[in-house]
């Protein structure tokens, strides 16, 4: 795939929709394309991380450990991305994402990506609306188990 | 060693010096012979007279005796002997003697200049191998006093002079002494008291110059001072120049350093001075001479009480001393600086508690093993300002304990050990091993039954497994045979070395002693070395100093053709395809793109700078080739469309911003050159551009890696087009070219590679997650399969590790010190500390494996974390130069005990 073809691809990412033609290009030629083999894992819970991923094609799975064993949490597809929380909070992974098919990735170093977000606040703005889909989406969860345990607690 | 140079000069070459002197004698005779034939050549020979002594009866009536000229009656004989000739063959005769006399003075003076330098030469390296010889017999504490800068000063240049003043020593006085004394007593003959007028201020002379000269002697005994205290200085700097840079004090060495050669310089300008007022006094005085012969001279001449010609000839006369005068008094000069060198050098090398040469260099007459018990009794050790280091120290211990030194700093821990390693000599006390008495035996027996490893091991710098196998090289035990002009270098070798007292032995025999190692020969102890490599954890390192170095296939063909095996099983393994996108590999059909234009054209290793990956579209072949296969418009172009490219993806980036270092293939420094480049021409104009400007663009393209840069410059049809280029290089490249590449070719080794990129035979492919790792794995398992993993790692034996280890990690240095440690098989390891800088993992690995590989033999680890004791069979706990407990580790760990105390104190 030559590079003006992989701007385009970046572009139909929300993410980036609103970044200029010729960071984009920059930030194609610096990143780093990586192709996991499905089952492969490609971060794993508790690791300390140094960049982000863009899912360029493929799907992966969101597993977290729980004391009784992991559960998948959530699945990702093409455009969406993860990783942001360890190098925005530098904490470690806080999921273990593993492809389930043939994975394509961005890998967005740490440094490349405070200069991207610093440069394009519309591109903080799309990363911030998806953190808050997915904290309604975790706080929606939260309630259903919060009942889900009510109705046990009560039957009892 | 002898006090005085004179009588290290008489001790070690004084059958030398005789022959010198003798022919310094031997000369004499031909020089008078020189004069007389000169007067016989111009008196008799061409002027025709001789001078006869006659008695004269004088006016007063007194009869004296006077030379009288008479005509010679030719034909004559030349010296009464032999036929007579007439004058003019008697001229020539004569001038044939003098011919045949210059010819034999000179002989004699090569043959006496040669025999000196020969004489000198061998003093000389005598000197410097006994005093090497000294500094490896100094106790270790005076290594404290001595630096390093001043030792090697003092080897090398300080006494360099002295083996000039060897060969004259004793010829040169006798010679020019000689000849003084002849020209002396041949005016004495002719006329004594012009004779004694011209050496009459000689005695002045020999009260004045002395005193001058002892001035310039001290001022020479300063400099030596100095100069040592400069190669200190200089030493020093090197040693430490990583806290020069840290601390930004160049400023400071800079200034110490001129400070010095500010001392220097006008110790040196007064020496100088002093020098020259000596030859002024020197030359005044023999002025005077002449001064005197024309005054009292010539008023006696016009009185006519003297004739004229005595006076000339007792003024040539004089001249004629002077010469071997000055020589003399330059000789006397000379001696005095030697004798000074030789005493300020040989001091320093008498240090006390100086080791018996029989310590070093005196062999066993059987193989001593320790067997029993080690026992210390009242071992006391104080440092040179009295201070208690270790206070009688006595304690038992079974050779086959493996035993923890516990104790904090100055507890006398590490220099307990130290004293049992031998390293340092007790003041008071003995340890023995079994029945031999430490203190007794050389190190020929304490360096081969006992391993020291301190925290900061010393490594040679030499390959990686020379290093491994230090401790096993002791002397020669095989010796190497040599043939025809090998055998007579090697035969004058030993010859010349037992000349200068130095040792013979042949660094080309086989020092290795396999026996120690418990091996029988090379293959086995290759072996060995990398089972102990295992012991310590370093063998995984040497395994990727192997992937990472090259072999001679024509000398290691084993090697090569071991790793075209694995070559080939990779292929099979390829066949998978989840495995196949990690590598792709050469195909000389086929354009690769994980490698780069220049590599795909070139299609090999290039050998030396002559291909430079980097400087490839400067060579004229190249662009031949180019030009060749109708690619160099082309080529051009997608230079245009790189720059294009850079300089729009990276032109609004500070220069210094690391995505350029990272990722541009073009320098910050020449991207406003590309800019400029771009903004001048359009890509219809490539072609009205000057030369250096389409090289400029040119050079682009043959840097970008298709897989990696994915710009869309490198197209199909760049790509038929390259693979013709490699073919038009390959098939027409110059014969004078040809050793600069070693093409890559499937069926063969290629010398020029590493390992690692042989076994690949392509390259890695990029954006496959964990490419790197996995293709490690991948390639380390068929290796396994094939078996030649260990061969990979004695690959890895022959690498280089640079002065004092340098080209190794820290860890690696203290890793291989154990190793090194190891492989000799003492009865005895003495650590103090030895793991204390390495992370724990391997801290915990190397405990393991020690105490495996020594079990039934004997460890004595000063330990640097008390807890670490646990493991030991026994523990001796040391405070304050004494043994406070001793006892197994669960005796000794109850409460309140000291262990548990220092235990406690390291966990808190």
């Amino acid at each position: 795939m030559s590079l003006n073809e992989e701007v385009e691809l970046l572009r139909q990412i929300p993410m980036f929709q609103k970044v200029e033609q010729s960071k984009l290009k920059l930030l194609a030629f610096t990143s780093e394309r990586l192709t996991f083999p499905a089952g492969q894992t490609v971060c794993e819970q508790g690791e300390p991380g140094d960049s982000m991923y863009v899912i360029v094609q493929g799907d992966a799975d969101v597993i977290v450990n729980l004391p009784n064993g992991p559960l998948t949490v959530a699945q990702l597809h093409k455009n969406s991305f993860f990783g942001e929380i360890a190098i925005l909070c530098d904490i470690p992974r806080t999921a273990t994402i593993k492809a389930t098919t043939e994975l394509v990735t961005l890998r967005i170093t740490k440094d490349l990506f405070y200069r991207l977000v610093s440069e394009f606040p519309q591109m903080t703005i799309e990363i911030m609306r998806e953190i808050a889909f997915r904290l309604d989406r975790t706080t929606q969860d939260l309630q259903q188990a919060r009942n889900d345990l009510n109705k046990l607690q009560g039957s009892d | 060693m002898e006090r005085n140079v004179f009588s290290f000069i008489l001790k070690y070459s004084y059958r030398q010096q005789i022959v010198l002197v003798l022919l310094a004698v031997v000369n004499m005779p031909f020089t008078m012979l020189g004069y007389t034939l000169v007067e016989k050549i111009v008196n008799e020979g061409i002027q025709g007279f001789r001078k006869v002594p006659e008695q004269v009866t004088q006016a007063d009536g007194s009869v004296i005796e006077k030379s009288v000229k008479t005509s010679i009656e030719f034909p004559e004989a030349v010296f009464d002997i032999g036929p007579e000739f007439d004058q003019v063959i008697f001229l020539f005769v004569l001038v044939g003697l003098f011919l045949l006399n210059i010819l034999l003075l000179q002989g004699i003076k090569y043959a006496l200049n040669v025999y000196r330098g020969v004489t000198a030469e061998r003093m000389l390296r005598r000197l410097r191998y006994a005093l090497f010889q000294r500094i490896l017999r100094f106790p270790k504490p005076t290594f404290k006093k001595t630096s390093q800068g001043e030792v090697i000063s003092m080897v090398t240049g300080e006494v360099e002079p002295l083996g000039g003043f060897v060969g004259e020593c004793f010829s040169l006085p006798v010679m020019q002494g000689g000849i003084m004394l002849m020209s002396l007593g041949y005016m004495l003959i002719a006329d004594w008291k012009l004779a004694l007028a011209a050496v009459a201020l000689y005695p002045l002379q020999f009260y004045i110059i002395p005193k001058l000269q002892k001035r310039v002697n001290l001022l020479g005994k300063e400099r030596v001072k100095r100069v040592r205290k400069l190669s200190e200085k200089i030493g020093e700097t090197v040693t430490g120049i990583g806290e020069i840079h840290s601390h930004d004090t160049s400023n400071l060495e800079l200034s110490t350093f001129s400070e010095r050669l500010n001392g220097i310089y006008y110790i040196r300008l007064q020496i100088y001075i002093w020098k020259f007022i000596i030859k002024f006094v020197n030359n005044f005085i023999q002025q005077l001479g002449p001064v005197m012969f024309y005054s009292i001279g010539g008023y006696l001449v016009i009185k006519g009480e003297l004739d004229l010609g005595t006076l000339f000839a007792a003024i040539s006369a004089h001249k004629e001393i002077g010469a071997p005068w000055k020589e003399l008094l330059g000789y006397y000069q000379r001696q005095a600086d030697a004798r000074i060198k030789y005493e300020q050098v040989v001091e320093q090398f008498a240090p006390a508690g100086l080791f018996e040469e029989e310590r070093l260099m005196s062999e066993p007459e059987s193989p001593v093993r320790f067997e029993g018990e080690i026992k210390a009794s009242g071992v006391t050790l104080t440092d040179d300002q009295n201070n208690s280091i270790l206070d009688s120290i006595s304690f038992t211990l079974g050779l086959d304990q493996r035993v923890a030194l516990v104790g904090g700093g100055g507890s006398g821990r590490d220099e307990l050990a130290e004293v049992m390693a031998r390293l340092l000599d007790p003041d008071r006390g003995t340890v023995n091993y079994g029945e031999h008495v430490l203190q007794n035996l050389p190190e020929a027996v304490t360096g081969r039954r006992i391993s020291f490893v301190d925290n900061a091991p010393f490594i040679f710098n030499l390959t990686l497994g020379d290093n491994l196998f230090y401790g096993l090289k002791h002397r020669p035990l095989k010796e190497a045979t040599y043939e025809g002009d090998r055998k007579k270098e090697r035969d004058s070798y030993i010859t010349e070395a037992l000349a200068s007292g130095n040792l013979e032995y042949d660094l080309g025999a086989d020092w290795i002693d396999y026996g120690a190692a418990g091996v029988e020969d090379s293959v086995g102890l290759r072996r060995a070395g990398i089972d102990a490599l295992k012991v310590v954890g370093l063998d995984e390192d040497v395994y990727q100093f192997g992937l990472r170095g090259r072999i001679d296939p024509e000398k290691r063909s084993d090697i090569a053709e071991g790793v075209l095996k694995v070559r080939r099983a990779l292929d099979e393994r390829l066949s998978d395809p989840s495995l196949a996108v990690l590598i792709e590999r050469f195909d000389p059909a086929a354009y690769n793109s994980n490698a780069s234009l220049a590599e795909n054209l070139l299609f090999g290793t290039p050998v030396g700078d002559t291909f430079d990956l980097d400087h490839l579209a400067e060579h004229p072949f190249i662009l031949e080739v180019l030009e060749k296969v109708g690619m160099t418009e082309q080529m051009v172009s997608m230079g245009y469309q790189a720059a294009a490219t850079m300089v729009e993806l990276f032109s609004d980036l500070p220069p210094d911003h690391e995505l350029f270092q990272q990722f541009s293939f073009v320098s910050s420094d020449d991207l406003p050159e590309l800019q400029g480049l771009l903004a001048q021409y359009t890509k219809d104009q490539l072609a009205t551009m000057k030369p250096g400007e389409r090289l400029t663009l040119m050079s682009l393209p043959f840097k970008l890696v298709q897989a990696r840069h994915r710009l869309g410059i490198i197209d199909d049809d760049v790509k038929v087009k390259v693979l013709e280029a490699r073919k038009a290089f390959a098939d027409n490249l110059p014969e004078d070219l040809t050793g600069s590449v070693a093409f890559f070719d499937p069926d063969h080794y290629n010398a020029a590679a590493n390992i690692q990129d042989n076994i690949l035979f392509g390259k890695i492919a990029y954006g496959q997650a964990q490419a790197q790792e996995r293709v490690g794995s991948l390639m380390r398992e068929v290796m396994a399969e094939l078996g030649i993993i260990e061969t990979v790692s004695e690959v890895g034996l022959e690498f280089e590790v640079g002065i004092g280890g340098s080209r190794l990690t820290g860890a690696q240095r203290q890793k291989l010190a154990l190793a090194r440690a190891v492989v000799k098989r003492p009865d005895v390891l003495i650590l103090t500390e030895a793991t204390a800088a390495l992370d724990t993992s391997s801290q915990a690995r190397i405990l393991d494996g020690l105490l495996t590989d020594f079990e039934g033999r004997s460890i004595i680890w000063g330990v640097h974390r008390p807890a670490m004791a646990e493991r030991f069979d026994h523990v001796l706990v040391m405070k304050g130069g004494r043994i406070v407990e001793s006892g197994s580790f669960e005796e000794l760990s109850k409460e309140g005990t000291a262990l548990s105390q220092l235990i406690a104190a390291e966990a808190a």
